[in-house]
């Protein structure tokens, strides 16, 4: 452009700043109306007795009455135990989770603090392993299940979390940037145990890593659906319940229970989105950063 | 010193003892087992199952080759290659508008003489859906569209094919339901990679008198090439592996007429009957898999500016 950039381009930058800034707020408040209307959908369907015809956007007042019912025999018996399959979600993400943030910092401490002959190989292995997708190996592992008498335990679903690729490497990550080797011989010095080191040095360190890293393990462990579907036959956890509910309102979705069902779910996803509001300024800078290492 | 580092590489074996047991027993045993199961002519005869024998018989022809694969592949219901493309498709419904959004906004966040307001709670909003239960999301939307729901009711009253019973509509619904949880994490992978430019550079083409779309084509997008293409191949793999949403929104044998039929729907059906050929399934997505993740590794490395960025970043 032959025009004289600085002073042509302060006055019509102006207006179409502004312009800008206009169609950014639309299409983001647009946005956001679509990420949270089907939560708003949920809440307002959970304080009705019935699903309505077309959306409606005030909510009834049943609430309560939802809430006794679903807790209720009566459901017990359509559904299952409701409140087992929340304390079964809970068991299982919750030992998941911490089993899973527990040993893959003490994996990748192994990996950041010693020297030993296999470490390349092994650090190595990790981070191919790392792309292997489950379900690559999922029929393998169901019939392995089958073989060790593990259909319907919750084992196949906790213990494999010990060995966790992508929260290990996470982990070396965080270890790699604020884990100085001078405190392991700082402690070394003192007389203090290898195991005892990484217990009570260590892992204070490490926080940070194990409060984001935990959120994700416990979320993906809550949420699954697909490993829980494949071992249990007989317990459940809440996606399991879910899909239940769906083979109910299949041909008759105005069924007399739908604000139950509505209710179930708002609660399914309560314990999750508490958490992710009372951190997500932690868990966003997690994504971006998890993104930056790769 | 030499004395010292030997006398502890002990521990380092003893802490990478847990990791390794576990992963042999649950993850690598069963992959072997799998690609052992991809050359064996192996069912389980359904006809066999009762109350004595819940897991029915294993029918075993032994080793066969490659007629799995073949079978999969190419065979009279080419299971496999059906699958794939109706994973690809519904993958692309979601795809290309996240990736259109997400940029958008990635542009926006970080554009510094746009200061957009309440950046925080749009990043919070647009990211919830994310780590929300996929399968309670796929639920709501199915008994809103399902044939008699409150949105069916609404879109054709009297009509015969609810949305959900139409191949494109359970498509678009889909699509639609990845394209919610997933645009906001792309928008934050992108803006992380945005803010990694230099802004000088666009200082520079702002005396310059560059347009903001000609900013965006010329610096921001040549700049972040790596990054969209680990946002593509990323995505790619995830969506490979879809199966609670599709399974929600259709059944899992992929109502409607077996077009939302994915790839790990075929595994979660067959692994009780086709042993080998679903087997054969698991290794063709192993290598897919396998190729897309040496290529993101690939394309991260290639940038050279990459690994400088890195240590900033993680030191905050």
């Amino acid at each position: 452009m032959p025009r004289s950039a600085d002073v042509v381009g302060e006055s019509t930058g102006k207006t179409s700043l502004m312009i800008r800034r206009i169609i950014a707020y639309v299409v983001l408040i647009f946005l956001v109306i679509i990420s949270l209307f089907p939560f708003y959908l949920l809440i307002v369907n959970a304080t009705r007795g019935k699903v309505q015809n077309g959306i409606e956007f005030v909510p009834h007042g049943v609430l309560w009455s939802n809430f006794k019912n679903l807790f209720s025999k009566d459901t017990e018996h359509i559904y299952g135990n409701i409140l087992g399959s929340f304390a079964n979600s809970f068991l299982i993400s919750g030992l998941s989770c911490i089993l899973s943030v527990y040993f893959s910092a003490l994996t990748a401490y192994a990996i950041h603090v010693y020297d030993f002959r296999i470490k390349k190989i092994a650090y190595t292995f990790i981070l191919l392993v790392m792309m292997v997708p489950t379900q690559a190996s999922a029929l393998g592992f169901y019939r392995l299940m089958i073989k060790m008498g593990l259909i319907d335990s919750f084992i196949p679903l906790i213990i494999p979390s010990i060995a966790a690729p992508s929260v290990f490497f996470f982990m070396k990550q965080y270890m790699d940037s604020s884990l100085p080797l001078e405190i392991v011989e700082a402690a070394r010095i003192d007389g203090c145990g290898e195991f005892r080191t990484f217990n009570s040095i260590v892992l204070p360190i490490l926080k940070p890593a194990f409060a984001v890293q935990g959120i994700f393990t416990f979320v993906a462990s809550w949420n699954n659906y697909f490993t829980p579907r494949m071992i249990l036959q007989t317990k459940k956890t809440i996606p399991l319940v879910l899909q239940y509910m769906k083979a109910q309102i299949q041909g008759n979705p105005q069924i007399a229970h739908a604000g139950i069902m509505n209710l179930y779910m708002v609660l399914a996803i309560l314990p999750v989105v508490i958490v992710y509001l009372a951190l997500s300024k932690f868990i966003i800078r997690g994504i971006a950063l998890g993104a930056v290492k790769g | 010193m030499k004395k010292k580092s030997i006398s502890y590489a002990k521990w380092g074996y003893i802490f990478l003892i847990p990791f390794f047991v576990v992963y042999i027993i649950f993850a690598l045993v069963p992959l072997v087992q799998t690609f052992y199961y991809s050359f064996m002519d192996r069912y389980v005869d359904t006809g066999a199952i009762s109350i004595f024998n819940p897991t029915g018989n294993v029918v075993d022809n032994g080793f066969c080759g490659l007629k799995n694969f073949k079978d999969v592949l190419i065979g009279e219901n080419a299971q496999f290659t059906q699958a794939f493309v109706n994973t690809i498709i519904i993958w692309l419904v979601g795809f290309i508008p996240q990736i259109v959004f997400s940029l958008l906004l990635a542009v926006w966040f970080t554009d510094i003489r746009l200061k957009l307001k309440a950046q925080g709670f749009f990043k919070t909003v647009i990211y919830l859906p994310n780590v929300i239960m996929a399968s309670a999301i796929s639920l709501l939307f199915y008994s809103l569209f399902t044939k008699g729901g409150a949105l069916d009711t609404l879109l054709n009253s009297g009509g015969d094919m609810s949305l959900l019973d139409q191949v494109w509509g359970a498509r678009g619904i889909v699509g639609f339901i990845n394209f919610m949880m997933w645009y906001g994490n792309t928008t934050i992978l992108l803006m992380a990679a945005i803010m990694g430019i230099d802004t000088s550079l666009y200082e520079s083409a702002q005396i310059d008198g560059a347009n903001p779309t000609q900013t965006f084509w010329r610096i921001t997008i040549p700049l972040i090439k790596p990054i969209l293409a680990y946002v593509l191949i990323t995505s790619m793999i995830g969506g490979l592996q879809m199966f609670d949403v599709p399974s929600f929104i259709g059944s899992d044998m992929g109502s409607p007429s077996g077009k939302l039929k994915t790839i790990v729907m075929i595994i979660q059906t067959g692994k009780d009957s086709a042993i080998g050929q679903v087997g054969a399934i698991s290794v063709l997505i192993f290598i897919i898999s396998a190729i897309l993740g040496f290529l993101t590794l690939k394309v991260m490395n290639d940038e050279p500016g990459k690994k400088k960025k890195k240590k900033p970043a993680k030191s905050r």
